[in-house]
């Protein structure tokens, strides 16, 4: 696993630059890696990523914006707001986890 | 005397409830398949019904008839399950008490869970072909067809046979360019996805067969309502695709008990472990197919070797012996392309369908992701070995576990999205 270095920590990436270890992340690093792909985390932005990072200890994969959306309470088009484009794999990226498999 | 309920007489039921008649004893164990109509339908078949390929009544024969002397039918809805008093209860009042619990009731389309898709131009220009209805009403809709943009669409993963939507569009192609109007239909796909399929390697191959039959690909589409008056998809980020005819798979799910049971995730299937399918805070209830939240295809290959494996573990279990068989997510799937080709994928949870060759005595090798006329054939073949051997639960020479045998990954690509 190659390692980069965001804001001045060294973590282990994917080839995509996910985080590839839970526990390397923290929300400073969250933000750091929200600012490399132009977003400023605002409180909404944050009940989006902290439900992901909770979630994912319980269910060992990335939530869906389905999941998301039903669980943490926040509508589908609010979260394509937030993180504009592709919302579930920005999300995931922001929260250190796997990219969603966009299922099979 | 010990009983063994299966909630759903369909794929994963039947086979379930055949394989394991064989080897329960009859003197312990009482078998019952609850259903709510005895209609078994063939639904890879339901693809060739909007082509005029398939009629109706080829795809449909009674559940009753592939269940085996032994195991009651009970005809009826259900209402919920109560895990904790090991029971099922049926809309008309009936309750069933179970020593196990097998749910195997699928998932199904649900065009009411999308803003203005079950509006006015429901089943006028808007159709679903998973149901039998809709396949059959999608097939008048085709012949009539004079022109215009067909949209091929999918409201959200996962779905069922997540290769249909890609199977249907290359077949209507095929079909306009046989009718001599190719140059009158525009063709559009509409997906959720970053491309044309879920997998890297397998997305590339298909999203150039896409392009070499010049329907173009509108990716992370995700509709947030349908506008029945102006004919457009409208995403949740406000892109619109107007449409003449919309052929969509609307969002799929569990079925409804299952939450009313508490035995649901977000989309109402069931949480269960992916090796063993024991759902996760029980220790007599066991989601196969559809219905469960394994994060594989759903489709029939996979509820076919994920019953291999389960039927040997439960047997293990239920003698209190720890479950040896592990599953591994295997699929198999036939893909058509037109003109009689077609493609084969296999794949499971860590490895995505890669070209090669498929090795099988006889009938193969058949080739993997390329196309080939002994696919189309399989394809059509497996009708038949559907009713007469899968649902049955006889032998098929199909490993349950994923095999590399030739199958080769190609060069790492630089351009990965």
């Amino acid at each position: 696993m190659p390692v980069t270095t965001v804001g001045t920590t060294a973590v282990h990436v994917d080839a995509e630059g996910f985080l590839t270890d839970y526990d390397e992340w923290d929300e400073q690093l969250g933000a750091d890696l929200a600012a490399r792909i132009g977003i400023d985390l605002t409180d909404a932005h944050w009940r989006a990523i902290r439900f992901l990072r909770t979630d994912y200890v319980e269910q060992g994969e990335t939530a869906t914006l389905r999941r998301v959306s039903m669980l943490a309470g926040i509508p589908i088009k609010d979260l394509f707001t937030l993180f504009p484009g592709k919302p579930a794999k920005k999300m995931a990226y922001i929260a250190g986890l796997p990219k969603p498999h966009g299922c099979v | 005397m010990r009983h063994l309920v299966i909630l759903g007489g369909g794929t994963a039921g039947t086979m379930a409830a055949n394989k394991l008649r064989r080897r329960l004893d009859r003197r312990q164990w009482q078998m019952t398949v609850v259903d709510q109509d005895d209609v078994h339908v063939y639904q890879p078949g339901l693809l060739f019904i909007p082509f005029g390929a398939y009629r109706p009544e080829d795809v449909v024969r009674p559940r009753r008839r592939f269940l085996p002397h032994g195991v009651a039918l009970v005809l009826g809805e259900i209402d919920r399950v109560d895990p904790a008093a090991h029971t099922v209860a049926l809309t008309d009042g009936r309750r069933l008490a179970y020593d196990y619990l097998v749910i195997a009731t699928g998932t199904s389309p649900r065009p009411d869970q999308t803003a203005g898709m079950l509006g006015p131009q429901w089943r006028r220009s808007i159709f679903d072909f998973y149901t039998l209805d809709g396949a059959t009403a999608l097939a008048t809709a085709l012949r009539d067809f004079g022109g215009g943009r067909l949209v091929v669409h999918i409201v959200d993963m996962p779905i069922k046979c997540p290769v249909a939507p890609l199977e249907f569009a290359f077949l209507a192609e095929a079909y306009f360019r046989h009718r001599g109007m190719r140059d009158r239909v525009e063709l559009v796909y509409a997906t959720p996805l970053p491309g044309a399929f879920t997998k890297p390697i397998a997305s590339a191959q298909l999203g150039s067969m896409l392009a070499e039959r010049k329907i173009a690909v509108e990716s992370d589409f995700m509709v947030e309502h349908i506008d029945p008056d102006a004919k457009t998809l409208v995403s949740y980020d406000e892109r619109e695709i107007p449409f003449d005819l919309l052929v969509t798979v609307p969002l799929n799910m569990g079925a409804d008990w299952v939450a009313r049971s508490g035995l649901n995730d977000e989309l109402n299937y069931v949480p269960v472990d992916k090796h063993t399918q024991l759902a996760k805070g029980h220790d007599d209830i066991f989601a196969l197919g559809d219905a469960a939240n394994i994060p594989t295809s759903k489709a029939g290959s996979v509820a076919h070797f994920s019953v291999d494996v389960f039927v040997d573990n439960f047997l293990a279990y239920i003698d209190g012996q720890a479950m040896t068989g592990s599953f591994d997510g295997h699929a198999n799937c036939f893909v058509e392309s037109g003109d009689g080709q077609g493609l084969l994928i296999d794949f499971n949870y860590d490895t995505e369908p890669l070209p090669g060759t498929y090795p099988l005595p006889v009938a193969g090798p058949f080739r993997l992701l390329n196309q080939s006329r002994l696919n189309h054939w399989g394809k059509l073949a497996f009708r038949w070995l559907y009713w007469h051997l899968l649902l049955p639960g006889r032998p098929i020479p199909l490993p349950a576990r994923m095999s590399m045998a030739g199958k080769r990954r190609p060069d790492p690509r630089p351009d990965k999205e």
